[in-house]
């Protein structure tokens, strides 16, 4: 007999844990499959996990939950060449007892979910690949075909929370290959070093970290950004840019994130401390315009798989949480209501999260990737004249500082024209109004 | 200053269950890499799976694959890559992520 379930979760990742344990604290059947030899096996992150989101679903998560360091200070770092122009910003109110960010390591954070889930009564199974969505005779999706034996298991509702290769719904016809200029690859290492030396460099406390997003030369032209995280023991540092440009360009991605660690002003940072692992995934970027559909005849995909993720404020295991989570209450009002899961009576996820900041937010970015993709100078030209004219203005060389002015903008002028930069100008507000 | 990166030795940190001779990644036609220009997967595969081999082809090997999905993106016009994810259970096993 095919066993049955109230409702079907693929993946263990953000969007996919949230799920699973909403339904089941819920009390719902609910049964969570992943292909990885234990949740997390398959996740990558950089990463920063955001406290309101998780709150919601889990509000005394601070009491067990794996975190490394709260973040007190957050840098942004334009680099150039041999240098950086940057700003930070570090406040002592972030040291609150409820930090809203803190770094994690992924792994970690969701066997943690791992627990959380069968400790409400959610069976989470691993080792088990999704091969197919199992229809009736409509097109309803009534299960999944795994790739156990006698694999096949029945569900009012499948939960797509597969990860932004989102392989399923693509092979299932509900979703199209992603578009090179929509998805980044990134790369990154967990660099391990003695604590004291994190907190020294740093200036930190224990417990206490920073983060440094990075944009400028390191990219090589390309549309992309880095970062470096501070965790407990460890230091993460990723570089990522769009696939359509690693695709024009002929720098393989190990070799940009190599350049970022040898980078003058980052190697400091990282010297001396070992090398544990390497990781690579893909980042949904086309933002609003590149959202799939999103539910139909017992079905929803959030999370990556559903190409939420806000790339202007990094934000993308916030959206996963916040869609997982949605999914699930739309699947508990209804079932409460008596209702089906039909698309019609699934529309109602939709509208949540039009309602919510996932949709408001990539709405107000709709316009952020397309402008990118198209004006390469922000990660050319604009880096490389901002840290030459810092470069400028603070070498003390006896030229009055109104010639220095001039110097500066003639110098940008000399390489976007006047109207190139009115333009910019123009195009940047267009991105983010 | 150009640094030479060994790509082998960042996998060789990673912990992978390789499934034996079931690559879950195939290329579809060694002629259709033949003829293709750039060979973009070549250089844009985090993990160097993929080189450029004698015959002007491209030659796959997935022991040290990050599942990442980047070949299949961007060999999406020419369609000739059979992507599949490992049996489950298989492939990289992330210990931080």
């Amino acid at each position: 007999m095919v066993e049955k379930f109230d409702a079907i979760v693929i993946g263990a990742g953000p969007s996919g844990n949230a799920a699973t344990y909403t339904l089941a604290k819920q009390g719902l059947k609910v049964l969570q499959l992943e292909r990885g030899e234990y949740p997390g096996a398959k996740n990558v992150q950089g990463g920063i996990m955001y406290s309101h989101e998780l709150e919601k679903i889990i509000p005394d998560f601070r009491d067990d939950c794996p975190t490394e360091r709260h973040i007190i200070e957050q840098r942004v770092w334009l680099l150039g060449d041999d240098s950086y122009v940057g700003t930070n910003y570090r406040s002592e109110a972030f040291n609150s007892d409820k930090p809203n960010r803190y770094t994690i390591i992924r792994a970690n954070i969701d066997k943690w979910w791992g627990e959380q889930i069968r400790k409400v009564g959610g069976l989470q199974i691993c080792e088990t690949t999704v091969t197919e969505l199992i229809r009736d005779p409509s097109g309803k999706v009534i299960g999944v075909r795994t790739d156990r034996e006698g694999g096949e298991i029945h569900a009012d509702v499948v939960i797509m929370a597969d990860g932004v290769n989102a392989l399923l719904a693509k092979r299932s016809g509900l979703q199209v290959e992603a578009a090179p200029e929509n998805v980044a690859l990134a790369v990154k290492e967990i660099l391990f070093i003695d604590p004291e030396l994190i907190q020294q460099r740093f200036g930190i406390k224990e417990d206490e970290g920073v983060v440094i997003e990075i944009m400028g030369k390191v990219t090589k032209g390309m549309v992309g950004t880095a970062f470096l995280y501070t965790n407990k023991e460890s230091l993460t540092i990723g570089i990522g840019c769009l696939i359509s440009d690693f695709k024009n360009g002929d720098c393989p991605p190990y070799k940009m994130l190599e350049d970022l660690k040898n980078h003058p002003v980052i190697k400091p940072l990282i010297e001396g401390a070992e090398m544990k692992e390497y990781a690579a995934h893909m980042i949904p970027e086309g933002g609003y315009k590149a959202v799939p559909q999103l539910y139909g005849d017992g079905w929803m995909v959030v999370g990556d798989a559903a190409h939420f993720n806000n790339a202007a404020h990094r934000e993308g295991s916030n959206l996963a949480m916040a869609s997982g989570r949605m999914a699930a209450e739309t699947v508990i009002e209804l079932k409460a209501a008596g209702k089906g899961y039909s698309a019609s009576n699934l529309a109602a996820y939709k509208k949540k999260l039009d309602d919510s900041f996932i949709m408001k937010d990539l709405k107000k970015y709709r316009e952020l990737p397309g402008i990118m993709h198209g004006n390469k100078q922000f990660f050319g030209a604009y880096p490389d004249e901002i840290t030459a004219a810092a470069h400028n203005w603070f070498t003390v060389d006896s030229i009055d500082k109104k010639s220095k002015e001039k110097q500066i903008m003639k110098s940008f002028i000399k390489r976007r024209s006047v109207m190139g930069l009115v333009g910019d100008a123009i195009k940047l507000v267009r991105a983010v109004r | 200053m150009s640094i030479m990166v060994k790509v082998e030795e960042k996998l060789y940190q990673n912990r992978y269950i390789v499934d034996e001779s079931r690559p879950h990644i195939q290329i579809k036609s060694a002629e259709a890499c033949q003829s293709c220009e750039r060979q973009a997967c070549t250089f844009c595969c985090p993990a160097a799976c993929y080189s450029k081999n004698e015959t002007g082809g491209v030659t796959l090997v997935t022991d040290g694959c990050l599942e990442c999905g980047t070949c299949r993106v961007v060999c999406q016009d020419k369609g000739n890559i059979a992507w599949d994810y490992p049996r489950g259970g298989y492939g990289i096993s992330y210990k931080f992520g």
